[in-house]
C-alpha cells in the first residue's frame, strides 16, 4: 500500500499564516485528521503538501521520495477544498475527467471512468448539468469525484463539509468513511469540528497557531489533552488548574477551591486537570465504595440536552456531570437540590 | 419622512442627472438628424471617407491584437503575482489616461521618429512610423491600452485562484491551468476591454495627428474638412462616424452579453 506522507520541521510564513516546525507521520492507508481552530495554519498546510506553497524550511517525502520542491502536478494528490472549487466554465462531466483529460487519456476510457466514478458517489444523473445548478452536498461529491478519479496517493480534504447543512453533512461523512474502506486512498482532511475529527480520524494531530501541538488517536486526544488549549478545543468539560500536594497511598492531592481532589500522577507542582463528564457519577443518599473522590454539592444547572442531560453541581468547584434522562427522573433532580457525586482518582486526568 | 427625503434626494439627483444625458444626446442626435441620408449616402461613396473609416478601424484593431498578446499576460501578473515594483507598474499602465494626447504623441515621436535609433532600427525592416500606419497603430495602442489591461486584470482577479491549484493538483502545469481555468473564466471580461479599447482606438486624434496626418484616419479627415470646408462639409462626415461607431459598439457588447448567458 502507497501513500506515506512524512512531513520534516516545516516552516512556512504565507501572509499572515506561518507554520512552525511541523513534523508529521502520516501511514500509508490511514485517515489523518488535522483539528485545529480557523486561522491556525490548517488550509495552508494542506496547500503546502500539495505542493502549492514552497516551504522556506523542512521537507515532504511521499512514500519516502522527497517531494518538497516537485510541483503539484507531478506529486499525485487529490485535493477538495470547503468551496468545492470547481470549474464553473465546464459540467460535470468534464469536471471530473478534466485530471483523465491532462493525462492524454482516451475520450472512451475519459467516459467510462467519469461514469464510475460518478456512480461510486451517487451523482451520475448530474453528469451533464453545470456546477452552479447544483447543492452544496452534490457539488461537493462532485469535487471529490474529480479529486478521486486520478487515482491520487494521497486525498487532502481542506474542510471539506463545513459548507454544508448538518443533514447533508452527516450523509457526506458516512460517504467519506465509506469511501476511504473502499478505496483506501491515504487522507489528510482538515476541519475545526472534533466530532467529525473523532468519527473519521483513525489518529488526529491538533494545530494551532501554526504549530502541531498534540498527535494522537482520538481517544487519546479526548482523555489525555496535552494541554488546556487542546481541552477546551476539544470541548472537554470540568478542566482545573490548581497544585499538587503529597497525599497517601500512592495518590497525590490537588486542591481546587478548598477542595482536597485525589488523583494519580508523577506530576507535580501546578497543573492542570480534566475529568470527562461521564466519569462523574451522580447520586442522592450514601453509596459503599472505594471511591476516592465522594463530595456533597448542589446542583446549579441543569441543561436538558435530550438523551443525556448536563447537571453542573457545585462543591466548590463546579462539576459538570453527564447522566441519562431516566437517571434525572429517578434522581428527582432539580436545581438548587444538594446531590453527593463521586469520580475514581484514576479518572482524573492530569496535565 | 425619511423616505419622502430620499424621493426628494432622488428626484434632485434625477434632474442633474438628466442634464448630463441630455447634453450627450442632444449633440450626437442633432448631427445624426441635421443631414439627409441622400447627403449621408453621398459621403459613402466618398472614397477618402470609406479609405479613412477603413484606416481607422484596420489600425485600431492590429492596437488592440498588439496589446492583447503583450497586456493579458500583464493583467494576469497583476492579478496573481507579488512582485517588487507592482504599484510601480499599476501606475504606469495607468498613466496614457491622464498623459494629454498630443503630448502621448510627441513623447511616441521622440523614440520612434525617424531618426531616433528605435526609428532606424526599424527603418532596417521597411518598417517607418512618420506618416504611415505603423505610427497611427502605435499611437492609438498607447492612449487605448489602460482600457484592456485594466479590464482584464479585473476579470483575472475576479477567477477564484484555488480553481487554478486544483487544476495544478489534477496535473496541469502552470501554463495549462492558465489557458483551461483562468483564461476561460476570464474572457468575458478580457473581450469587454478589447472592446472599449478598440472603441478607444478609433475615436484617437491627438496622438495620431501628430505621428501620421496622412493616411488620415477618421477623426483628422473630419478636422481637415472641418477645416478647409466649414461645418456643413464635415457634418456629414461626423454622422456617418458616429453612426458606424455606434452600430459597431452596441453589435459587439451584444456578442458579448451573450456569451455571458451560455
Amino acid at each position: 500500500m502507497t501513500g506515506r506522507v512524512q512531513v520534516r520541521d516545516l516552516w512556512l510564513d504565507l501572509n499572515k499564516f506561518h507554520l512552525r516546525e511541523i513534523t508529521l507521520d502520516v501511514a500509508p492507508g490511514e485517515y489523518f485528521i488535522v483539528l485545529g481552530p480557523t486561522g491556525g495554519g490548517k488550509t495552508v498546510l494542506l496547500e503546502t503538501i500539495a505542493g502549492l506553497h514552497r516551504p522556506h524550511r523542512g521537507q515532504i517525502l511521499l512514500d519516502g521520495e522527497d517531494v518538497t520542491t516537485t510541483p503539484p502536478e507531478q506529486r499525485g494528490v487529490g485535493f477538495v477544498y470547503q468551496d468545492y472549487a470547481l470549474f464553473p466554465h465546464m459540467s460535470v462531466a468534464q469536471n471530473i475527467g478534466f485530471g483523465l483529460e491532462l493525462r492524454g487519456e482516451e475520450r472512451a476510457v475519459i467516459e467510462k471512468r467519469v461514469d464510475e466514478m460518478a456512480r461510486l458517489l451517487s451523482i451520475d444523473h448530474l453528469l451533464h448539468r453545470h456546477p452552479g445548478t447544483l447543492s452544496g452536498g452534490e457539488q461537493q461529491r462532485v469535487a471529490l469525484a474529480r479529486a478521486l478519479i486520478i487515482a491520487p496517493r494521497l486525498l487532502l480534504l481542506d474542510e471539506p463539509l463545513s459548507a454544508l447543512d448538518p443533514t447533508t453533512r452527516k450523509a457526506l461523512q458516512r460517504e467519506l468513511a465509506h469511501l476511504h474502506a473502499e478505496l483506501g486512498t491515504t487522507t489528510v482532511h482538515v476541519t475545526h469540528d472534533f466530532e467529525e475529527a473523532v468519527a473519521l480520524g483513525d489518529r488526529i494531530a491538533i494545530l494551532n497557531a501554526g504549530r502541531v501541538v498534540q498527535v494522537g488517536s482520538p481517544d487519546d486526544i479526548f482523555r489525555r489533552p496535552a494541554s488546556a488549549f487542546v481541552a477546551r478545543f476539544v470541548g472537554v468539560r470540568n478542566i482545573f488548574e490548581g497544585d499538587l500536594h503529597p497525599g497517601e497511598d500512592g495518590y497525590q492531592l490537588l486542591a481546587l477551591d478548598g477542595t482536597q481532589i485525589a488523583v494519580v500522577t508523577e506530576r507535580s507542582g501546578r497543573v492542570h486537570a480534566s475529568i470527562r463528564p461521564e466519569d462523574i457519577f451522580v447520586f442522592q443518599g450514601t453509596l459503599r465504595s472505594s471511591v476516592r473522590n465522594l463530595f456533597r454539592g448542589r446542583v446549579v444547572e441543569i441543561a436538558d440536552r435530550r438523551a443525556l442531560v448536563y447537571v453542573t453541581v457545585r462543591v466548590p468547584p463546579e462539576f459538570t456531570c453527564i447522566i441519562t434522562r431516566h437517571s434525572l427522573e429517578e434522581l428527582a433532580l432539580r436545581e438548587g437540590q444538594e446531590v453527593w457525586i463521586a469520580f475514581k482518582a484514576s479518572a482524573v486526568h492530569v496535565f | 419622512m425619511k423616505t419622502q427625503l430620499a424621493n426628494k434626494t432622488q428626484a434632485l439627483f434625477a434632474a442633474l442627472g438628466s442634464l448630463l444625458v441630455l447634453f450627450i444626446t442632444l449633440p450626437l442626435l442633432c448631427t445624426v438628424i441635421a443631414s439627409s441620408p441622400t447627403t449621408l449616402w453621398q459621403t459613402l461613396l466618398d472614397a477618402d471617407v470609406r479609405d479613412s473609416i477603413w484606416l481607422t478601424f484596420y489600425s485600431s484593431l492590429v492596437a488592440t491584437v498588439i496589446a492583447f498578446v503583450t497586456g493579458v499576460p500583464l493583467a494576469y501578473l497583476l492579478a496573481r503575482a507579488d512582485f517588487p515594483g507592482k504599484r510601480l507598474v499599476e501606475g504606469l499602465v495607468n498613466l496614457p489616461i491622464v498623459v494629454p494626447h498630443s503630448a502621448a504623441g510627441i513623447a511616441i515621436l521622440t523614440v520612434f521618429g525617424r531618426r531616433t535609433l528605435l526609428g532606424r532600427a526599424f527603418g532596417f525592416l521597411g518598417i517607418k512610423f512618420v506618416s504611415a500606419v505603423p505610427g497611427i497603430v502605435l499611437a492609438m495602442l498607447f492612449v487605448s491600452l489602460s482600457f484592456l489591461v485594466n479590464s482584464a486584470r479585473e476579470g483575472f482577479e475576479s477567477v477564484n485562484p484555488r480553481l487554478e491549484w486544483v487544476a495544478r493538483t489534477l496535473g496541469a502545469s502552470p501554463w495549462t491551468a492558465f489557458w483551461r481555468v483562468a483564461f476561460p473564466l476570464a474572457w468575458r471580461s478580457i473581450l469587454s476591454g478589447m472592446i472599449l479599447m478598440w472603441a478607444r482606438g478609433l475615436s484617437e486624434f491627438g496622438a495620431v495627428v501628430i505621428l501620421a496626418y496622412h493616411p488620415m484616419v477618421a477623426p483628422v479627415l473630419l478636422y481637415e474638412r472641418f477645416e478647409s470646408f466649414g461645418l456643413a462639409y464635415a457634418r456629414p462626415v461626423a454622422t456617418l462616424i458616429i453612426l458606424i461607431c455606434l452600430v459597431t459598439f452596441v453589435a459587439l457588447q451584444t456578442v458579448s452579453r451573450r456569451k455571458e448567458a451560455v
